[in-house]
């Protein structure tokens, strides 16, 4: 597997998307520190952006790859090479490009301000983590879309389709539940309906590190209550696995059962 | 030797492939002929496990392929349309190839062959339907294996190359290789094929020498007992 991971790993950092897209970090990171003059303000910031970002990023370029890399794939298919090898090489090759345009766009703005003498290590780090896995978790998902469809129209409409129904709809499915339901208790139900929701879950989590979460008003409260605790941390961060490994066993699973 | 046993294979409700059975335990050059549409590149990807028939056991070797892959190790594969990634080059495209199956290959003597070393340094979305072909064949015939499967080897190529590859595809049956060839080029079939295999709407209906082809319909030439076949069954 590590020999396709490779191929689509190099094939992708030399081709000029990730480039554009570790430069749009790059800029963008020292643009908010030079602007905001503040590490962990800028933190803030940036959290808005690389949540709705990464996974719209994260979609496009797995669906893009996987059908514009159909010939090669073809290719390896007629060689000694397992099925799910091909096809796990090269998921991890673009979430890995896609990762790491991200961790070092970023990451050199922040190093060269001076991010390891601050307090906000941590935190910064958190962000990183959750942009990291939310590009996983969609990469994941449109390459099973791209598996399912061979109609790249189609396949294209439902990956923006998935995308922006976790990453606006179904906030606005929500806001709009608590303001029918006001009269109910919503402390459970807006806690469980954050945490089904990889891209919610992880603003919430942000939130919560960076201590403003008396924004939140009393459902804060409620969150601080369970997500401080390690009992919340660790079962966000295993929804969070269930989110990145679920769709990684289902392109095993279709991708055995394919025709090319 | 490969050998099939019942294939079966529908498309949504396509029925592509119908029981169809066949044994190949013999060196030489096998024809696989047919109209279009009649289940010759199914057959073919079914052996290469690419395409995952309904019913129906495949064995290469005495062992069978359903989900294995090292089998193909013994397998060269030319693919009917020669795609590739179009942002490689073909000289890297060559070698990733060799590196994956991690088999001596004799490419360099391939590339003379067909001249490509000016192409060696292009990047094969630049390259010509013809080159794009012949850049397919050196890939295909530069693994020493005992089974070929070459899926219309002759779209696109010049005169001079399509001398090349018969040759090639000669030397190869020399060596005592397995060699099975989809094609509707009938002149080509004449010269080179030991055996022919005709499929007709997912069916094997005719399996024989050319000679007894010829004697079966009362023609001379393979092309005429082909064409009174399809019209006899009004296809």
């Amino acid at each position: 597997m590590f020999k396709i991971l490779q191929y689509s790993f190099y094939d992708l950092v030399r081709s000029r998307w990730s480039y554009v897209y570790f430069l749009f970090y790059l800029v963008l990171g020292f643009a908010l520190l030079f602007l905001n003059n503040s590490v962990s303000k800028s933190i803030i910031t940036l959290m808005n952006i690389i949540i709705v970002l990464t996974p719209m990023i994260g979609t496009i370029f797995g669906i893009m790859y996987f059908y514009s890399s159909r010939e090669f794939t073809e290719l390896l298919l007629a060689q000694p090479i397992k099925r799910t090898t091909i096809f796990l090489g090269q998921y991890f090759g673009v979430s890995f490009s896609l990762a790491l345009s991200l961790i070092l766009g970023l990451g050199i703005p922040f190093t060269v301000y001076g991010l390891w003498e601050s307090s906000e290590v941590i935190n910064f780090g958190l962000l990183l983590a959750s942009g990291t896995f939310l590009t996983f978790i969609f990469v994941a998902i449109s390459v099973n879309i791209a598996l399912l469809h061979d109609n790249r129209i189609k396949g294209f409409g439902y990956a923006i389709l998935i995308w922006l129904s976790l990453a606006v709809i179904y906030d606005g499915l929500f806001l709009i539940s608590l303001m029918v339901f006001e009269d109910y208790p919503l402390d459970k139900f807006s806690l469980v309906a954050t945490m089904l929701n990889p891209i919610d879950l992880s603003r919430i989590l942000i939130l919560l590190k960076l201590d403003i979460s008396a924004l939140l008003g009393y459902t804060g409260a409620v969150f601080q209550k369970f997500f401080g605790t390690n009992m919340g941390i660790l079962t966000s961060f295993l929804i969070l696995l269930t989110w990145s490994t679920v769709p990684v066993l289902l392109i095993k699973r279709i991708a055995n059962k394919k025709d090319f | 030797m490969i050998e099939i046993n019942k294939l079966n294979k529908k498309f949504g409700r396509v029925k592509v492939l119908e029981d169809v059975s066949l044994k190949i335990d013999k060196s030489g050059v096998f024809a696989i002929l047919g109209p279009n549409g009649s289940g010759k590149t199914t057959l073919i990807k079914s052996i290469l496990g690419m395409v995952i028939p309904q019913r129906g056991v495949i064995k290469i070797n005495g062992d069978i392929i359903s989900n294995q892959w090292l089998y193909r190790k013994s397998i060269n594969y030319l693919p009917q349309i020669a795609r590739f990634p179009d942002n490689l080059k073909v000289a890297e495209l060559i070698r990733m190839i060799t590196n994956l199956r991690g088999q001596k290959s004799n490419d360099k003597e391939l590339i003379r062959l067909f001249k490509l070393e000016p192409f060696l340094d292009k990047k094969l979305g630049n390259l010509s339907g013809g080159t794009k072909q012949k850049v397919n064949l050196v890939l295909t015939f530069m693994f020493d294996s005992p089974i070929l499967i070459l899926d219309e080897p002759t779209t696109g190529l010049d005169p001079v190359s399509l001398i090349h590859l018969k040759e090639l595809i000669k030397k190869e049956k020399e060596e005592g290789k397995t060699i099975l060839i989809t094609t509707h080029i009938m002149d080509f079939v004449e010269v080179i094929a030991d055996e022919i295999v005709f499929l007709l709407e997912g069916n094997i209906y005719f399996e024989g020498t050319v000679d007894n082809l010829k004697k079966n319909s009362g023609k001379n030439s393979l092309e005429e007992a082909i064409a009174t076949i399809l019209t006899e069954e009004n296809v």
